[in-house]
């Protein structure tokens, strides 16, 4: 176990410090010179001379890269070539948005991925199981960003139900907060969602004609118990496991769902980064990223661990 | 030659046997049917679109579906939904197959050596790591500041992230046929390794090289759609369904129609590829017939 783990760790610092260099490098093959961009209109060679010291653009790339990195380490990601404002704080600012977004995603889509799962192995050969599997084929095939948009266009304009866009800081009133971000969860979610349901159902095909499964049945528990006691550890295992195979759609899905719904998150951020060719905020944005992706797999990786102790095993070979 | 090799080798999945398991599922046939019909739409899109679907007719703007010569109306510049989905298909299928081909090119060859030679596979597992810490958007977005927003790029974007997947299942593949008879009798019989990866391993790998290649395709139909939609695919005035969507945003409540018509199709294509890449899965696994 111990090995298991250090072996994990060392592989994430690994894959951080390549996604790193690959951030790095990638700022530096972006067209057009980061000194000209940060003069604006002031362009005589002496002020260039002074803002490529400023900005330490007048080292070799060995020294610029410590500096990245250090700065970066001290949570210091360099200013909007736009607005000037702290890159730091605008991330600080839109993180919070998007965490809940993700989190809500989540839980939505393990409550019905499980859910219809469960039924799907259960009732098998019924109308259920086959509406189920419907269901499953249409999430993972419908465009969400469009079903966003019929969500807007039916349920917010038509109908009045959910507002069409905005954000209320869940702080300042929990209730309008929810409001505004069960639809956009609700959509994030429902790819995820098939996902989780398909890998249940198999799951818990595969558990049902397990022997443990039949000698519980045999020993006379009634058959709710016994699928709700391996039910539930069952899908907790793929639940985990799904959202650390997903996360990296879960992200990319929570960028088109903030530009729809217009919240003022991270995805938000991102876009309107590239089409402003704010290159700090890009560069900040791509490796904020990367490290959150490496750390939660991390995380995940060691959380199934500890609820499946087959993996620890599996994970050593 | 590869004598005990040849003769213990395991029978391949017959491909006229899972031809004919795919033609009698009746969901797999009408999967493969919207797909025939998506593909004609777009490949023959210059003679059936009946309309240019870069024309704007600024006095037929908005005109609703079943209007003489425009069955599913038009947009807020006249211009023909109908052909403008003809187009965009095309572009769907496009950018689908060159992101698919472009991880197979990489993909397959890496996942070989990653599974056979275990030397350069934690080398190879932790470009797939790091790959897979540029989420698929945050690749395109970082793709698209570089090289500018295109269709091309796009593809390029979706395909390298759909590379770790590849690898993935092809490596997993080496890995179990490697522990084989057969393929330990070529070794002893001393083939080389070239020999076989090319003659043993990468046919027997097929199967699931052909079912991750179909789940990959719907994949990047939605992935180039939401690219176009953010504005870093496809650029205007050509048409993409993803465009027509973000377009149609603005005008939604006016004309639903523009913003309803363009979803369905890229439903209806990714679903047709799914539903397809299933039953194939199920036709060539002869575990998941008792699923």
């Amino acid at each position: 176990m111990r090995r298991y783990l250090l072996n994990r760790l060392w592989q994430s610092l690994v894959t951080l410090v390549l996604a790193t260099i690959v951030v790095f490098v990638g700022v530096r093959a972006l067209p057009g010179d980061p000194a000209l961009a940060l003069a604006g209109e002031d362009r005589d060679p002496e002020s260039l001379r002074a803002i490529r010291q400023q900005y330490g653009l007048d080292q070799s790339w060995l020294v610029q890269f410590w500096q990245f990195v250090s700065h970066a380490a001290r949570g210091d990601l360099g200013q909007s070539i736009r607005t000037g404002a702290p890159v730091r704080s605008m991330i600080l600012s839109a993180l919070p948005v998007t965490i809940e977004l993700s989190v809500l995603a989540i839980l939505i889509a393990g409550v019905i991925g499980v859910g219809a799962g469960v039924v799907a192995a259960v009732r098998r050969g019924g109308p259920a199981e086959w509406a189920a599997n419907a269901l499953a084929l249409l999430g993972l095939s419908v465009p969400h960003f469009w079903l966003g948009l019929m969500a807007i266009l039916y349920l917010s304009v038509a109908l009045g139900l959910f507002p069409a866009s905005g954000f209320v800081p869940f702080f300042t009133n929990p209730v309008d907060n929810l409001h505004h971000l069960i639809l956009p969860a609700l959509i994030l979610g429902t790819g995820l969602a098939a996902v989780i349901m398909r890998q249940t159902r198999s799951s818990m095909l595969d558990a049902l004609s397990a022997d443990y499964i039949r000698t519980a049945e045999a020993k006379g528990l009634p058959p709710k118990a016994v699928i709700g006691k391996h039910a539930l550890r069952n899908s907790l295992i793929v639940v985990v496991t799904i959202v650390g195979l997903q996360l990296g759609a879960l992200i990319s899905g929570a960028v088109v769902t903030e530009r729809i719904f217009a919240l003022p998150g991270f995805g938000k951020l991102t876009v309107d980064a590239v089409f402003q060719r704010d290159y700090p905020v890009i560069q900040a944005v791509v490796l904020v990223t990367a490290t959150a992706y490496i750390v939660i797999n991390l995380l995940v990786d060691l959380l199934y661990s500890v609820i499946d102790p087959r993996i620890r095993v599996r994970g050593e070979a | 030659m590869m004598a005990v090799a040849e003769a213990i080798a395991p029978p391949r999945s017959n491909s006229r046997r899972v031809v004919r398991r795919v033609f009698r599922n009746p969901l797999a046939l009408t999967g493969l049917a919207v797909l025939a019909i998506g593909v004609v739409l777009a490949v023959f899109a210059n003679w059936l679109a009946p309309h240019d679907p870069t024309q704007t007719h600024l006095s037929n703007a908005f005109a609703p579906p079943g209007t003489a010569g425009y069955l599913l109306g038009t947009d807020d510049l006249g211009r023909d939904v109908l052909s403008r989905i003809m187009f965009g298909l095309r572009a769907s299928l496009h950018v689908g197959l060159l992101a698919v081909a472009f991880s197979l090119v990489i993909g397959v060859p890496l996942g070989l050596i990653a599974g056979y030679f275990r030397t350069v596979d934690a080398l190879i597992s932790r470009f797939t790591d790091l790959v897979l810490a540029f989420p698929f958007l945050i690749l395109a977005v970082g793709l698209a500041a570089i090289r500018g927003a295109s269709l091309g790029n796009a593809a390029i974007a979706i395909g390298i992230a759909q590379i770790p997947g590849m690898i993935r299942i092809v490596r997993s593949e080496t890995l179990r046929l490697k522990s084989l008879d057969f393929v330990a009798a070529a070794i002893v019989e001393g083939a080389s390794d070239a020999w076989v990866l090319g003659r043993h391993i990468l046919p027997n790998a097929g199967s699931a090289v052909i079912v991750q290649a179909t789940v990959g395709i719907p994949a990047a139909i939605l992935g180039e759609a939401v690219l176009s939609f953010l504005g870093l695919g496809i650029q205007p005035p050509a048409p993409s369904l993803g465009t027509m969507l973000a377009d149609a945003q603005q005008f939604a409540s006016r004309a639903p129609w523009a913003a309803v018509m363009p979803g369905v199709a890229i439903m209806l294509l990714t679903l047709a590829f799914n539903i397809v890449g299933d039953s194939l899965r199920d036709a060539l696994d002869p575990k998941a017939s008792r699923r």
